[in-house]
């Protein structure tokens, strides 16, 4: 089998390509998404515990 | 029922983060592999069909995914279930992060049954039983994750979750049944039935191989889905606290 003959699928390229190819963008998005998500929120909670021990430290000053 | 005291120290937020994170690498490279396995026996090396041709192979797409959508769903009843039952929050936790995965895969099913369809029935859409399930199922997908976006204290969301997740249960049967129940031009079940399997052996083995391959894909996003959402969720508690600082 050649490539070309591969990648025509019997005349079906049209469907069977785009099959595998919408899956592979939604599965891909779906299993890195979280890569970032998590990112975003480590960040987020870091400037958040900042915040906290800065007020903590705060009242122990105007004590 | 009480359940052991170990059940759920053993399922405590901060154990299951842990844990995961030692699972993950081990899914994922296993899902690799068995997915460029399953990719070349399903594209290589399986002959084509002696009816449909080529456009069979869509097959190895479509089929899992559609089985991945009804596995997930239950996967998230139980879940929803036992968090309801025992109070397990990371129980909670797996039916929430599950839904936007199982919901991808329902619409995968749907848009690649859609492209199979168009070439071998002459239509992308018929408003059947087995169609029309299934997009129901889509929509409890969407409907479960709306209600959880709505409402704002997580053991309240995980409740009214739960009660949606488990009457919508009914739907499961009603999908698999529907090729028989009603007339449709979906085919009929030719690998999940009691009776042995009518497909021949060299297009089955892709098939299965591909199925396994999308559950160790499942079970890594899954994890990975619900550690960014412990760290959420835990975010006042000090391990949590401590995770973070730790990263850079």
């Amino acid at each position: 089998m050649s490539a070309s003959e591969f990648f025509h699928m019997g005349g079906y390229a049209v469907y069977v390509w785009s099959s595998y190819g919408l899956s592979f963008v939604v599965l891909g998005w779906i299993l890195i998404s979280p890569i970032f998500t998590k990112k975003s929120i480590i960040k987020e909670l870091k400037t958040k515990y900042r915040q906290q021990a800065r007020q903590a430290q705060e009242e122990k000053t105007t004590e | 029922m009480k359940l052991p005291a170990i059940v759920h120290k053993f399922s405590s937020p901060k154990n299951f983060y842990v844990m995961s994170g030692k699972m993950i690498p081990w899914f994922m490279w296993s899902f690799l592999l068995s997915l460029v396995v399953g990719l070349y026996y399903g594209l290589f090396v399986a002959p084509p069909d002696y009816q449909q041709g080529e456009s069979y192979r869509i097959m190895y797409v479509h089929v899992p995914a559609a089985w991945m959508s009804m596995f997930i769903y239950m996967i998230m009843a139980v879940s929803a279930a036992v968090g309801l039952i025992w109070r397990i929050k990371t129980a909670d936790l797996m039916a929430s992060v599950s839904a936007p995965i199982g919901a991808a895969f329902t619409f995968l099913a749907l848009v690649t049954g859609s492209l199979w369809g168009k070439p071998m029935w002459g239509t992308y859409w018929v408003w059947d039983a087995r169609l029309t399930s299934e997009l129901i199922l889509l929509f409890l997908y969407l409907g479960f994750i709306a209600l959880q976006a709505a409402i704002e204290e997580p053991r309240n969301a995980a409740r009214a979750g739960a009660i949606l997740l488990i009457v919508g249960v009914v739907n499961i049967p009603i999908i698999h049944y529907s090729v028989e129940w009603w007339s449709t031009l979906h085919q009929g079940a030719t690998v999940a039935k009691f009776d042995k399997p009518s497909m021949h052996i060299s297009m089955l083995i892709p098939l299965m191989v591909m199925a396994t391959s999308f559950k160790l894909y499942y079970a890594a996003s899954v994890l990975m889905r619900a550690r960014a959402e412990i760290l959420r969720r835990e975010q006042n508690t000090r391990w949590v606290k401590e995770i973070v600082e730790n990263e850079r």
